[in-house]
């Protein structure tokens, strides 16, 4: 069995598909376990060492685990969540537990990289905790947020393509299954080809978008 | 009115204790400017930051307008922060935010209707003459259009006092004299106290009716503006009145004491009340036999008052010296005598020779 286009343009769907279902839970858990860890540390405006030293070692202990390790460990999590553990939709709930963390640690820096003038000025003017946060910390970072997701983006494209190792679908399994198994180079050659391109596209978007916002 | 009573403030940080403030006491008075001034880490900050509770103090009372604020629960003392407004060194404007959105953010926290933000919007900008910026970002402005702005969104939800904590040490000399006059115009036409803290005594002579001088979390100082020009008591004080108005007798005076061949005296003239200076020299000289050389001049205004000193020879012969010399103690001002010999100042006081010293 030879690849063909349509195999292709299948797989291009699939990740494609994976990485946009993941990048949207991933995102919504990234930034509020980022917000999170900004406004529960010591000094914050909802500082709280319990949700704190809750949540810190948490994200970090899912940033430790290499994420083909992640795949495979969390397969009754998995099938208990979608009911099967293969297949791109169940692909989707481990590269969520695997982008959210590693986004809450980018989100964390956005936020950290307002001024504490800001949030002083906030308070100065009788802003409550939750407009704060709604009002100040969000616009302010939201420039340097769109990168965070940007970078979270490409790192869950490769995500995706080791996913299709275990098979996921997508671009990583038509590289594993035609490629590496039955040698063909071309294939290999293809799917690394389309990778490159949709981590140029996504970058480019995300500058162009960051710039636009920060009006340079 | 804020009343400091008491007010200590003990930071902890890594078993170190750093006693920030120290005891103060302190009274604003309703439509005062009142300047605090002191060297970096003085404690000035915390002090203001204890107003709007932006730091809680260890011990003691902020009473504002009769309320201690930190007996108010979480909402009412956020009611209670619009009654307050305040700037910083660094502006801290909303950079994703037009000048309009800045200075609209606290009626949008106050929950105000559309409208009304853009009428007192418009209204607060048009006061400190931004009207034209209202749509261009923090990022396009000067740093003195950007504390105009600042200002702009300090005053929006109409406060009975203003805090401002450096608001003038990020600027160049130029642009801190049209902010402080701004403030001036605030603090005249809106009625509204003023607080400021500063490390440049300029600030405090161009704007300020009351000063405190703070040192090592301390008020060593606090008075009338021109009581603490006047007679400072501390060191401290004394330096910081001499970066605005030089009091030392300059180097060519007594060089040329040295060189003096005729019957001439040199005496140096404080102004510290009502009496101007240049109705008192000429006076005298039309009074009296008696040449008024001025050597060096060093008035500024204070609340609109001169206030400073003048170095003058007095040239004639020594009956119409004394005499003139007698008139000039009369008035308002302080009389010493610039000897060539003369440890530290060099000068004797008049009244070592007789006179009555006024001041
Ligand atoms: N949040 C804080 N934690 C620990 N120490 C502080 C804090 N804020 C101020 N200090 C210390 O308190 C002292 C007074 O600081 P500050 O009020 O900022 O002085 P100033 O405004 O006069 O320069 C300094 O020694 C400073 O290091
Ligand atoms: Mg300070």
């Amino acid at each position: 069995m030879e690849v063909t286009t349509e195999l292709i343009v299948q797989a291009l769907w699939d990740t494609l598909y994976m990485v946009s279902i993941s990048l949207l839970f991933g995102s919504i858990i990234g930034i509020i376990l980022g917000m999170l860890l900004v406004v529960t540390r010591k000094g914050h405006i909802l500082e709280n060492k319990l949700i704190f030293s809750i949540v810190n070692p948490i994200v970090n202990t899912f940033r430790s685990i290499p994420f083909i390790i992640l795949l495979v460990a969390i397969i009754p999590f998995t099938r208990l969540i979608v009911g099967t553990s293969i297949g791109t939709t169940a692909a989707i709930v481990p590269l969520v537990l695997h982008i959210g963390p590693y986004m809450s640690r980018l989100v964390e820096n956005s936020l950290l990289e307002v001024d504490d003038g800001i949030i002083e000025a906030a308070k100065a003017m009788g802003a409550t905790p939750l407009q704060i946060i709604y009002r100040f910390l969000l616009p302010e970072a939201f420039p340097s947020l769109i990168l965070s997701i940007t970078t979270a983006t490409i790192g869950l494209i490769g995500a995706t393509a080791m996913a299709g190792a275990v098979g996921g679908g997508g671009l990583g399994d038509v590289a594993i299954t035609y490629g590496y198994q039955r040698f063909s180079t071309i294939t290999i050659f293809v799917t690394v080809i389309i990778l490159v391109i949709i981590v140029q596209v996504v970058q480019s978007l995300g500058n162009i978008l960051e710039r636009k916002i920060r009006r340079v | 009115m804020i009343e400091f009573k008491n007010v200590s403030k003990v930071f902890e940080s890594n078993d170190k204790k750093i006693h920030a403030l120290n005891d103060i006491n302190i009274v604003v008075e309703k439509g005062d400017v009142f300047g605090v001034i002191g060297f970096s880490g003085a404690g000035k900050s915390t002090l203001i930051r204890t107003v709007n509770l932006l730091e809680y103090p260890t011990s003691g009372e902020v009473i504002i307008e009769g309320k201690n604020l930190a007996m108010l629960s979480e909402k009412e003392l956020c009611e209670e922060k619009k009654n307050i407004g305040m700037i910083f060194q660094h502006f801290n404007l909303l950079n994703s935010k037009t000048v309009f959105d800045n200075v609209a953010m606290p009626l949008i926290l106050s929950k105000k209707k559309k409208k009304e933000i853009e009428e007192r919007v418009y209204e607060i900008l048009r006061f400190v003459g931004l009207e034209d910026k209202a749509k261009n970002y923090p990022n396009q402005l000067s740093g003195g259009q950007k504390q105009r702005v600042g200002i702009a969104r300090a005053l929006a939800t109409n406060p009975s006092i203003l805090l401002c904590d450096e608001a003038t040490s990020a600027l160049d000399p130029q642009t801190t004299k049209s902010i402080l006059n701004l403030l001036k115009k605030i603090n005249e036409e809106y009625k509204i106290t003023i607080l400021i803290i500063t490390h440049e005594m300029e600030v405090i002579k161009e704007i300020c009716n009351r000063v405190a001088v703070m040192e090592e979390g301390r008020v060593i100082e606090s008075g009338s503006v021109f009581d603490i020009f006047a007679r400072p008591t501390t060191e401290t004080t004394r330096n910081f009145v001499r970066s605005v108005v030089r009091d030392e007798v300059p180097e060519s005076v007594y060089k040329m004491l040295k060189e003096n061949e005729y019957t001439s005296r040199v005496f140096k003239i404080d102004f510290l009340g009502a009496s101007s200076g240049q109705p008192l020299i000429s006076r005298t000289a039309k009074k009296y036999q008696v040449d008024i050389n001025v050597l060096f001049g060093n008035i500024t205004e204070l609340q609109g008052m001169p206030f400073g000193n003048l170095i003058v020879e007095l040239i004639g012969d020594d009956v119409e010296l004394e005499r003139a010399l007698q008139f000039i103690c009369n008035q308002d001002v302080e009389v010493k005598e610039v000897s060539e010999n003369g440890s530290h100042y060099g000068t004797h006081r008049a009244s070592a020779m007789g006179y009555a010293i006024h001041g």
